[in-house]
């Protein structure tokens, strides 16, 4: 057998130095991404005068930031554990059709994504308004009004609405990386469906759900948008508090404090995350 | 005779409408090292899925000691597989591996440790117990495979190409050790290989099949030596399969000269196959032969000389510890008892023959 010889790069190539290659991606971090978090921490750990103050962080402390920063974990959580129970029987079937329905059923999936996240967030606002569409043929066939428009339960349905492929993808991707003998292995040593389920397909899926979950909590947590349209003015998480800051109090400071803060908790879901995917399986996707 | 263990009745299994098994008919007894040996696409595979429950045949039964079970699922079958691929847990140690089957029918742990203890010994891999599968070479995991299904003490093993991924030294190591295992365990193996070399080596019974059909059933010394048709003389070895004609019984006219046979029954002037194996040309002088003939080709393969002698527009395949150089005149000797005469297949039907036994 041929031993895999790593390929030299060709000559032309070999003008540059490979390290040169990755200058425009390190000037697009450093311009986008390291010199803007500078600037959150510059803007959070200082006040308008300019003097160091830790006063933006411990702001959250206080009862209002508290209370929307808590609810937002809450929807959050709430929203993930949604996805995720949506997201794995549907990735199960889409794994067990033929390559060629698979891809028609992903593209069903897809197909949402294309339009306009705001377009589609704000459908579901006229969808369900007091007078919207699902409570008019609601009232047409003489059945209970559905009063969710600017409740945490329209806030969840459009976080779950918007994020369920993020969470579908991940976990069909892993579901099949398994290899279907695998999966006739358990059975053949005795294990009835669920066992099977709970013993070989779920830890095998395990690097899929870490990832689900990251992808779904993590802009659930921050989301200020759905929020707005769907939670109407009465509802605040701690995106829409942050957002206010900047955009009405003109508050950068607190706005950059704030944000500090929630970077931490998103920080403490990916340690979390991490552990949980002790073996080092990587992330799908 | 020993009891039935697997009965397969009149069965049939087509994809779309691909027939991949016709009207099967087969038992296999109980303690036997049976191998269903054929091209890829003959059925085999299919044949082994539909006893380990994995397909559900279109048509027939699947008898295990008189039981109908062509309907149970796997995990309600007494009979354990070891896949192709090994299909070990990644995400289990070896010992998980080894004790999946007996956790699931709760076992008690010292049960359990023993079992695995007592496997890793048998396979020759103590001490594996921690390690992941994934550290393990191809051989190794192989042996893990054979050890996780033995724990659970089935009735019968079904191995579905298990070595086609090991180089061949590991290969031929491993038929060793699965002989030894089939004859410490007294399980029922089910083999399926295309490998005809493996099959000889290890099987009590080979069932040679092709495009669905069983093609001859016997042991391997009973498939080399009188294969019953033309594609299990090819398939099984070299061989020299020649038009001829069956002048009487005991007489065959092969290439226009007239040969002793053993062989009777077939009538007389009837064209049929006629099977040489290579290494049953003797090669002789000129004047001696039956035949005349020159040598063509001749390699060195080792334990023998590998020669091509062309005679009478036919070119015989000949191996023989003797060198004749390329150019010589040769004459060619065939002993009666080594000629194997066959009937022609009829049609196109027949040339995948289905064989009740």
């Amino acid at each position: 057998m041929n031993k895999p010889v790593r390929k030299k790069a060709p000559a032309g190539v070999s003008y540059f130095n490979q390290k040169a290659m990755t200058a425009p991606y390190l000037f697009w971090s450093a311009a986008f991404i390291i010199i803007p978090l500078c600037m959150i921490f510059y803007y959070g750990l200082t006040d308008r005068s300019g003097a160091f103050t830790l006063e933006n962080i411990l702001a959250i402390a206080s009862p209002e930031h508290a209370k929307a920063l808590w609810l937002s974990i809450l929807l959050s959580i709430i929203s993930t554990l949604v996805c995720l129970v949506l997201a794995y029987p549907l990735a199960m079937i889409l794994t067990a059709k033929n390559v060629s329905h698979q891809s028609f059923i992903v593209l069903i999936f897809i197909l949402p994504m294309w339009m306009n996240f705001l377009l589609r967030t704000l459908a579901w606002q006229t969808l369900l308004e007091k007078t919207g569409v699902i409570n008019s043929i609601l009232s047409f066939l003489h059945l209970p009004s559905l009063d969710i428009i600017n409740t945490p339960y329209a806030i969840v349905l459009g976080m779950v609405y918007n994020f369920l492929p993020f969470m579908v993808l991940p976990l069909y991707n892993s579901l099949t990386k398994i290899d279907p003998s695998v999966v006739n292995a358990a059975r053949d040593l005795g294990a009835n469906g669920v066992q099977t389920f709970c013993r070989v397909i779920f830890p095998l899926s395990i690097p899929g759900v870490i990832s689900g979950i990251t992808m779904v909590f993590v802009p659930a947590l921050t989301t200020f948008v759905i929020s707005n349209l769907l939670g109407g003015s009465k509802i605040l998480l701690i995106g829409n508090v942050i957002e206010q800051e900047f955009t009405q109090a003109s508050n950068w400071h607190l706005g950059s404090g704030l944000s500090i803060v929630l970077m931490v908790f998103i920080l403490i879901n990916m340690v979390l995350t991490a552990i949980f995917d002790k073996k080092g399986e990587g992330t799908a996707l | 005779m020993s009891t039935r263990l697997i009965d397969l009745v009149h069965i049939t299994k087509s994809y779309d409408d691909n027939t991949v098994l016709d009207d099967m008919n087969l038992y296999i007894r109980e303690n036997e090292f049976l191998t269903l040996l054929g091209p890829s696409g003959c059925g085999k595979t299919t044949t082994l899925r539909i006893i380990g429950g994995f397909e559900k045949p279109d048509q027939g039964t699947v008898l295990f000691n008189g039981q109908d079970i062509t309907n149970l699922p796997p995990n309600k079958r007494q009979l354990n597989t070891v896949f192709q691929k090994y299909a070990l847990f990644p995400h289990m140690t070896i010992a998980e591996n080894i004790a999946f089957g007996l956790k699931i029918r709760n076992k008690s742990k010292a049960y359990i440790n023993d079992k695995i203890k007592y496997a890793l010994k048998l396979v020759n891999l103590d001490g594996y117990e921690n390690r992941m599968p994934d550290s393990l070479s191809g051989g190794q995991q192989q042996r893990i495979a054979i050890a996780r299904a033995i724990v659970n003490e089935p009735k019968l093993l079904l191995l579905d190409e298990p070595l086609g991924a090991l180089d061949l030294k590991l290969r031929q190591d491993m038929q060793y050790e699965l002989i030894r295992l089939k004859n410490e365990l007294g399980i029922t193996f089910i083999y399926v290989t295309h490998d005809q070399e493996e099959a000889l080596t290890m099987s009590d019974t080979i069932v040679v099949m092709n495009q669905g059909y069983i093609q001859q059933i016997g042991t391997p010394e009973k498939i080399y030596n009188e294969p019953e048709n033309a594609f299990v003389a090819d398939f099984i070895g070299d061989s020299n399969i020649i038009d001829s004609i069956m002048v009487r019984d005991e007489l065959v006219e092969i290439l226009g000269a007239k040969f002793a046979c053993v062989d009777k029954g077939f009538g007389t002037n009837r064209p049929v196959d006629v099977v040489i194996r290579p290494e049953d040309v003797d090669l002789v002088k000129p004047e001696e032969g039956t035949l005349q003939g020159v040598v063509t080709h001749l390699i060195f393969k080792g334990v023998h000389y590998e020669m091509e002698v062309t005679a009478n527009g036919f070119e015989w395949l000949v191996h023989s510890t003797d060198m004749f150089p390329v150019g010589t005149k040769v004459g060619i000797r065939v002993d009666p008892y080594d000629i194997q005469i066959m009937n022609k297949p009829s049609s196109e039907d027949e040339e995948a023959v289905g064989i009740n036994e």
